[in-house]
């Protein structure tokens, strides 16, 4: 589903990613964890396409595509969705009206039909209950003055909502109390299937005794240095980074 | 980020309402003198006194210099270049006989005014040029006494209502471009509503400038007596010409005793192309007067056209407990110069106003907002509050805010906030990054930000504000 090959990315002229390969498959979730800097933010960035990131190496296939020559939206209507480490206040645009907006400008890119507001209403109720989301978010402006936990939250039903094929979650699990946790992983969850895979950047264990990974990465100085599966998770909280140091020394970069 | 440069290029917008319609008129030649106007005043078989009442308001004209105190850079204008009275040669009597090519317009313009002439709920009267060109649903109107007709029948068929407020909230010699209207005014609306009576649907009425080298000067007058509520909407658009054009209006609102009017402008006049040429020059006088107690006047409007805008439409609160209310969305483009803002002087006791301003900057435009809070010495109590937003989309562009107040009741309160943002990459990239194309995602910010001033349009008309706004924008990143 996602092959990512030898990838090297560049932002404000000053190299992140330097030679970062991974191989993500249907049905599979893959964490990442890693030291602050190492990157982790900059990789689901640049699958995501935000603008300022230098693609200088490598390549990156979703669903046989080339990735990389999609501009966002089209990117977003391929079925890949980064749940931000930072989501972003848009004032006065009600939250609803703005998943309705991209639900459907996702539609009509994979020419498929549009929600009407009846049916799309419909969805949303069945997804508030599915995430047991707090319904007066949904009326409130996106993310305008919700707290740190209420915006990583409102980031998991849109995912919920726009169904990708891939998500990205970028540190979904910080500023989360112990209860909405669990009702993220919960979420997370419900939604894993055969033909869905996820990527969830963290760095915490904790959530990984929720959402039980099938591979583990560690991601430092911009590249995958060990993987594993969710022992290498436990491990990582017991000995630290330093400990994959040791174990992988890392070489001077080219 | 590379977002901003993006956003800056892609301003470029298409103006959906630039055709011109190929119609016979019938026009005076160009050129203003005492002759010109006795021509137009007999043309529109107007009585003696309109006459007169013109060539006064002339000669005062004579004797005034044009205006340079707004923030516009503005060449001389050639007031002797403009022709100041264009009709369509047959003029109709009903809707029936209007040209269908004139209706084919309306249609274009999402004016169709025979269904719209169905649709329960709103009236519309069409101003094409200098004249009115249908007026629809003026029996299920005429039944409840509201009188709603261009302002050319009115002064021949309700003389004596127009020469009592005609020009008493905007004096003849008010200020230069209302001196000049008051001269050669062509058309515009007249609403009457009497006592107790509640409008039974929206008043609206669209203005189309369509003859080259035409100057549009309408007249609207609006008198809601004691207890009556009315709600009035004027649309506005023009053809892309290469010349300027110019429009001065003047809109007098009387509000008596518990009175409400609410009037509420979308204005999308061509503003130029992206060079900096053509479009129109909109230099309008609107003012309101709560003349009786505890009236309520509200202006909302949304500015998206127009090369040169310079329009303060005002509240004069003389009633007691009268309120004052102005709502506006300005977005400007490309070469634009927005100068609007608002009035509001507190004379009674007790007066309120409330001001929000929500200025939108593009491509090479500035946008400024200028307001004047009043308090008169015998207004205790007044308040006002005064909010102002600007939202700015690329770096070249600008939005200025000059607040003015005179206050000389000290018991006033007259707040003032002000705030200055820009769409910002990381908006962008969120919206794109949901499946939202950068039109759509600079819509749907630039929607939100105008939603206080929005949610003040009658319904259906914010929905078409909106468009406009998407319309306005369109190109304004890529
Ligand atoms: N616009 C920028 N200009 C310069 N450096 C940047 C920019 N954006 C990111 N970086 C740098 O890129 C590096 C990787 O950042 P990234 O956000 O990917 O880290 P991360 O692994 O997600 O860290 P964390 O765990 O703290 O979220 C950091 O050193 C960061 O300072
Ligand atoms: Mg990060």
């Amino acid at each position: 589903m996602l092959t990512i090959h030898n990838l090297h990315a560049r932002i404000a002229g000053k190299e992140i990613l330097k030679g970062l390969s991974l191989e993500v498959k249907p049905g599979e979730v893959h964490a990442i964890m890693g030291p602050n800097g190492a990157g982790k933010s900059t990789l689901g960035n640049v699958l995501a396409g935000r603008p300022g990131y230098e693609v200088t190496q490598g390549s990156v296939l979703f669903d046989g595509k080339n990735l990389l020559e999609l501009e966002p939206e089209a990117r977003a209507a391929a079925g890949l969705f980064l749940a931000f480490q930072y989501p972003v206040e848009i004032p006065g645009v009600n939250n609803t009206y703005f998943l309705r907006a991209a639900l459907n400008a996702q539609r009509k890119a994979r020419g498929e039909q549009e929600l009407d507001s009846m049916q799309f209403l419909k969805l949303v109720r069945e997804k508030v209950k599915e995430m047991g989301m707090t319904p007066e978010l949904l009326n409130r402006a996106v993310n305008e003055g919700f707290s740190g936990g209420e915006k990583k939250r409102n980031e998991v039903f849109q995912m919920a909502l726009l169904e990708p094929r891939l998500a990205v979650l970028d540190e979904t699990d910080s500023g989360l109390d112990i209860d909405a946790l669990k009702r993220v992983a919960a979420g997370v969850n419900s939604l894993r299937s055969p033909q869905r895979a996820f990527l969830v950047i963290t760095h915490y264990q904790r959530l990984l005794d929720y959402i039980v990974p099938d591979f583990v990465h560690v991601l430092a100085d911009g590249r995958i240095v060990e993987s594993g599966d969710a022992q290498l998770a436990r491990e990582l909280e017991a000995h630290g980074y330093a400990w994959v140091r040791e174990r992988t020394p890392v070489e001077a970069s080219a | 980020m590379a977002t901003q440069p993006e956003v800056q290029a892609a301003l470029s917008r298409r103006y959906d309402a630039g055709f011109v319609t190929d119609i016979e008129t019938h026009s005076l030649p160009p050129g203003l003198d005492e002759d010109t106007i006795r021509a137009l005043s007999a043309l529109k078989e107007e009585p003696e006194w309109m006459t007169e009442w013109r060539l006064a308001a002339y000669r005062h004209w004579l004797t005034m210099k044009h205006p340079n105190w707004a923030h516009v850079k503005l060449g001389p204008i050639d007031f002797q270049a403009i022709s100041y009275y264009s009709a369509p040669k047959n003029k109709p009597k009903s809707l029936d006989e209007v040209d269908p090519k004139l209706l084919e317009t309306y249609d274009k313009l999402g004016v169709p005014l025979h269904e719209r002439a169905k649709l329960a709920g709103v009236a519309v009267d069409a101003v094409f040029d200098s004249v009115s060109v249908a007026n629809t649903a003026r029996e299920q109107l005429a039944k409840v006494g509201v009188i709603f007709c261009s302002m050319s029948e009115a002064v021949r068929e309700h003389g004596g209502l127009v020469r009592k407020y005609l020009g008493s909230v905007v004096p003849q010699g008010d200020n230069f471009f209302a001196a000049l209207n008051s001269a050669v005014f062509s058309d515009g609306s007249f609403v009457f509503i009497p006592k107790g009576v509640r409008c039974p649907m929206e008043l609206s009425t669209y203005f189309r400038i369509n003859a080259g080298h035409t100057g549009q000067f309408e007249r609207t007058l609006i008198i809601a007596e004691e207890d009556s509520v009315v709600s009035y909407l004027e649309g506005c658009t023009a053809p892309m010409r290469d010349d300027n054009q110019l429009h001065a209006a003047v809109v007098e609102l009387v509000a008596l005793e518990r009175a409400s009017i609410k009037y509420s402008t979308v204005q999308n006049w061509y503003p130029g192309d992206e060079n900096g040429k053509g479009g129109i020059y909109n230099f309008v006088t609107k003012r309101g007067e709560c003349r009786g107690d505890d009236s309520r006047i509200t202006w909302t409007q949304v500015e998206t056209g127009s090369a040169i805008t310079w329009k303060y439409p005002s509240c004069v609160l003389r009633g007691d407990r009268s309120v004052g209310e102005f709502h506006s969305v300005a977005l400007t483009h490309h070469y634009q110069q927005a100068d609007t803002g608002t009035k509001m002087i507190h004379i009674g006791r007790d007066t309120k106003s409330k001001i929000v301003s929500k200025g939108i900057s593009a491509g090479r435009s500035q946008n400024s907002y200028r307001g004047l809070v009043k308090v008169e010495k015998g207004a205790a109590n007044a308040r006002n509050h005064t909010r102002c937003d600007s939202i700015l989309i690329g770096k070249q562009c600008g939005s200025h805010t000059f607040p003015y107040m005179e206050i000389k009741n000290p018991t006033a309160i007259v707040e003032h906030e002000a705030t200055t943002s820009k769409i910002s990459d990381d908006q962008m990239f969120y919206c794109r990054s949901r499946g939202i194309s950068e039109e759509d995602a600079v819509s749907l910010i630039v929607d939100g930000f105008c939603k206080q001033v929005f949610r003040e349009l009658p319904m259906e008309f914010a929905v078409e504000a909106k468009k406009l706004l998407e319309v306005s924008l369109e190109g304004a990143i890529g």
